[in-house]
């Protein structure tokens, strides 16, 4: 859970652009905001302090019964995403009140969190960079496999947390120290140096470095 | 999408004028030495041009005292200061690269002949 008062955003997808010092930059372009606050939590209330932000408006029916209650007491429409922020000072937002790209300036440092691309069952060489077997010299069928997992009669099992084939990516990442090179808050568009994980059109969590 | 095509544009630029492979032509580069900032040339036969927004490039050959120099530049890169187009060629393929394994006088480009 967030410990800083974070933006919602959508990956837009990247490209590159020339820097002040001319120089080639990579860059990805995320559309981010306006996020209204939808519930502040208080210590008194709920046993801590925080502030649930919501993005993306969509029409009343796309929005189950339960949430359509919930969302309607801010006022500000539906919208498909809610998340909260744990952070220390919630009382002094107000419920309604927008957050936008305006948060950040360029040249800060930021969080950026999303969910990597799922890239599904895979083995051992492409999870967890594992060299193979060799390609010739008798081997046979083996050339992609993790080869010996451990030991024998000591331990006589596989030792906790063996690096071993399965499910790789989607899960969340967080790029601790992201630049910002562009806010236009007219558009509610941020552009951060280098890549961020997740597809196109994926949410993405945009969060102030404490 | 569109938006990146509009952060794309802010960053080409306009004055670029258009040439193809099997042009010659004159780079004008801005060289930052300290504090002193020069303008160097680099002239030769343009082997290839990389089509695209921001990220277009394109490939200059020239053989400088024996020696075959290709240097392929950022199209729209500030330190380009500009481009002159020499003389237009005469080649039927849009990436001359057989033009590395040729030397001397088989290494000419017939030039473009204008009719009025």
């Amino acid at each position: 859970m967030p410990k800083t008062l974070g933006l919602l955003g959508k990956k837009v997808g990247m490209t590159r652009i020339f820097s002040d010092d001319g120089s080639v930059c990579p860059v990805t372009v995320i559309a981010a905001g306006p996020c209204p606050i939808m519930q502040i939590k208080s210590v008194d209330k709920e046993g801590y302090s925080a502030l649930q932000v919501a993005f993306e408006e969509v029409p009343e029916r796309k929005v189950n019964r339960p949430e359509r209650g919930h969302q309607a007491k801010a006022g500000k429409g539906f919208f498909r995403h809610t998340v909260e922020c744990r952070i220390d000072n919630a009382g002094e937002y107000e419920v309604g009140q927008e957050l936008t790209v305006d948060m950040f300036k360029i040249g800060d440092t930021v969080k950026v969190s999303g969910t990597s691309k799922g890239k599904g069952f895979q083995g051992v060489m492409k999870r967890w960079n594992f060299g193979g077997q060799r390609a010739s010299h008798g081997a046979e069928k083996v050339h992609r496999s993790p080869g010996s997992v451990g030991n024998a009669t000591f331990p006589g099992r596989i030792w906790k947390n063996k690096k071993m084939p399965g499910h790789m990516g989607a899960r969340n990442v967080t790029l601790p120290s992201v630049e910002v090179i562009d806010v236009r808050p007219e558009e509610n568009i941020i552009v951060v140096k280098g890549q961020i994980p997740g597809p196109n059109n994926g949410l993405v969590m945009i969060r102030k470095k404490n | 999408m569109e938006i990146i095509k509009k952060i794309e544009q802010e960053h080409m630029r306009l004055d670029v004028p258009s040439f193809k492979a099997g042009d010659t032509v004159k780079v004008h580069l801005r060289i930052i030495e300290g504090e002193k900032e020069r303008i160097q040339v680099f002239q030769g036969a343009v082997l290839r041009v990389r089509r695209g927004t921001t990220d277009s490039t394109f490939t200059v050959r020239k053989v400088s005292e024996g020696i075959g120099v290709e240097r392929v530049f950022p199209m729209h890169s500030p330190y380009i200061e500009r481009v002159e187009v020499v003389s237009e060629g005469k080649v039927r393929r849009s990436r001359i690269y057989y033009l590395r394994g040729l030397r001397g006088k088989a290494a000419r480009i017939k030039s473009k002949q204008i009719w009025e």
